[in-house]
């Protein structure tokens, strides 16, 4: 139950290898149309891939956590958050604990990201923290730490960059093709004679120019759908409670504000599509991530916590089989569903919520490096750290407070 | 000439088999044996946090001598009994999770407790502990049955029988009450 869920990887492998025989029609014909000759447009193709592959590979986690905006805490920063994360990292059996960072942002969001099971970061938005109880918390870090285990980051940015160097390859390609169209084509008409074949050549690769990065993107689209059905199935068996992240997600979907620091390229690792609510139609086929009234119907419906259930329920739901059958093997038995540990009356949920987003917000400023000053009258006075003065007047009571 | 060399290819490819059952068998033997050293350390974290969750109510008068007589004492069999095998130790850490529970159960009644930033602080980490303890039981138990499907399918059982790989223990949950992590959220 706990082994590599091998067949979805090699699924995937296909999908990536079908994204760089893209790649390298696409440098093929692009060589031909510009040189005559189709070898230097592979090569420039295969070295800007090698590049971004490297970059990615050695500087990706920490290009997308700064992108983000995401800032590193420690254990004290937030107790409970560090917390949750070691309890996902045991139940799922990661080797190491992933570092936490945290993103000032109050849409509630998070992604998972680094190379390897080894070297891998969590990030989170603050709002997350503020409209999360335990039990989502736990849901949504399940998912991202499955994420990890299943090595999904690393896939994800293998395909990521592919996919990055098919758009810039057209796209520089279109606007050479445009500015030079008139060289071109008289070049292709001195050479008289065997025309026929190079006009189709020219057509394909135009049409190739314009189709390969959708269907680049078509792949990296379903390859990134399956891998976030695969985590949510995992989040339910680590938690052992589908609700927790069932009613985590449909938060986060009431939420339509977006995320402000992610863009598109970014956007596949989040949890849900941090771009919602920014009047993109999302059809089935070029969204990222699927529906999530559909995550949250599949969830429900699971009679247990295991993969055997998530799988029973995402047929009831959708048809079709979305588990890999190597996930399936071996699990033997009833996985039981545990107790909500977090309070279900509204009042204490209102209550807990409060203090939540005191909490939050009170790291928020440590993290800004704002000095707190307790005044007598209750007040808390928040000082920036670019304040020079020893003393500080409260606005509520008059009192003048030393500062530090 | 040829059967020699077929015989020959067979016997490579059986040891190949062998050797490869085997290496796989000792990562998963090793796997339970990390799991369980998971588990230790929570449970060994509960030890510490329980003296400190003793004194911080006992510091708010609770007149519930015995549920924090109860606790303690369940606390220092359990540790006592630190290197006893999988089965005894789940029984008597079922006791003291139960005790803990009962424990919290009275806390309840204390607002100003509840209030207290320094019991806010060890609930948390209670609470984390509990999970923590379930979560590497859940990964323990899973490991074990992992590895014990190993010992006993074909062909498997045949190199674990010849490399004297003995089947895990569960560590299973015994105490009523303790079917569930106890509940220890008191909003």
């Amino acid at each position: 139950m706990w082994e590599q869920i091998r067949s979805n990887r090699i699924r995937s492998v296909f999908l990536v290898a079908g994204m760089g025989i893209l790649l390298l029609a696409l440098g093929y014909f692009l060589g031909y149309l510009f040189t005559g000759d189709p070898v230097p447009g592979i090569i420039i193709a295969v070295i800007v891939w090698a590049i971004m592959n490297l970059v990615a590979y050695f500087q990706g986690d920490s290009i997308l956590l700064s992108v983000s905006g995401a800032r590193k805490i420690n254990r004290d920063d937030h107790p409970r958050l560090y917390n949750i994360v070691e309890e996902m990292k045991i139940a799922s059996g990661l080797p190491k604990m992933p570092d936490i960072y945290i993103i000032d942002d109050p849409s509630p969001n998070a992604f998972a990201t680094g190379r390897s099971p080894d070297k891998a970061s969590i990030a989170v938005t603050s709002g997350l923290l503020e409209k999360m109880n335990r039990d989502e918390l736990q849901g949504v870090i399940g998912h991202e730490v499955s994420h990890i285990k299943n090595r999904d980051v690393m896939l994800m940015s293998l395909a990521g960059v592919i996919l990055g160097t098919v758009v810039i390859l057209a796209w520089y390609a279109s606007r050479m093709l445009f500015f030079s169209g008139m060289a071109g084509s008289r070049r292709s008409s001195r050479s008289g004679g065997g025309g026929g074949g190079q006009i189709i050549i020219l057509a394909v690769g135009i049409i190739l120019m314009i189709l390969a990065p959708i269907a680049a993107q078509l792949l990296y689209y379903a390859v990134s759908r399956k891998r976030e059905y695969l985590a949510d199935a995992s989040s339910a068996l680590y938690t052992r409670y589908p609700e927790g992240l069932a009613s985590a997600l449909e938060k986060i979907a009431a939420n339509t504000q977006p995320v402000k620091t992610a863009n598109r390229a970014t956007a596949p690792m989040y949890i849900v599509n941090p771009l919602r609510g920014e009047g993109m139609a999302a059809s089935d086929l070029t969204s990222t991530h699927p529906p999530i009234s559909k995550r949250v119907k599949i969830l429900r419906s699971m009679a247990g916590a295991s993969y055997a259930d998530y799988e029973k329920a995402y047929q009831k739901i959708s048809g079709g089989s979305v588990m890999p059958a190597s996930a399936l093997a071996g699990t033997t038995g009833f996985v039981a569903v545990r107790e909500a540990s977090a309070a279900k009356e509204p009042a204490a949920e209102a209550t807990d919520r409060i203090q939540r987003t005191r909490e939050t917000s009170n790291l928020m400023w440590r993290m800004g490096n704002y000095r707190t000053v307790h005044c007598q009258c209750g007040a808390n006075l928040r000082v920036p750290a670019s304040f020079r003065e020893s003393t500080v007047r409260c606005p509520r009571c008059g009192r003048l407070n030393q500062v530090g | 000439m040829i059967w020699l060399w077929v015989i020959l290819g067979i016997i490579v490819l059986l040891v190949l088999i062998f050797i490869a059952i085997y290496n796989s068998l000792v990562g998963l033997r090793n796997q339970v044996k990390n799991a369980w050293a998971q588990i230790d350390v929570q449970l060994k974290r509960r030890y510490d946090l329980i003296p400190n969750l003793v004194e911080t109510v006992k510091g708010y008068k609770i007149h519930e001598r015995e549920t924090l007589e109860a606790v303690t004492k369940a606390r220092n069999v359990a540790a006592g009994a630190a290197s006893a095998g999988a089965g005894e130790r789940s029984k008597l850490e079922g006791e003291l999770s139960s005790a803990l529970a009962r424990l919290l159960v009275v806390v309840e009644q204390y607002p100003d407790l509840k209030a207290n930033q320094n019991f806010l602080a060890l609930q948390e980490e209670l609470t984390s502990t509990e999970n923590k303890i379930s979560f590497s039981r859940q990964y323990y138990n899973d490991s074990v049955l992992n590895y014990n499907n190993k010992i006993q399918m074909f062909p498997s059982n045949i190199v674990a029988g010849m490399g004297g790989f003995k089947a895990g223990e569960f560590f299973e949950v015994t105490a009523p009450g303790e079917k569930q992590a106890p509940k220890v959220s008191f909003s």
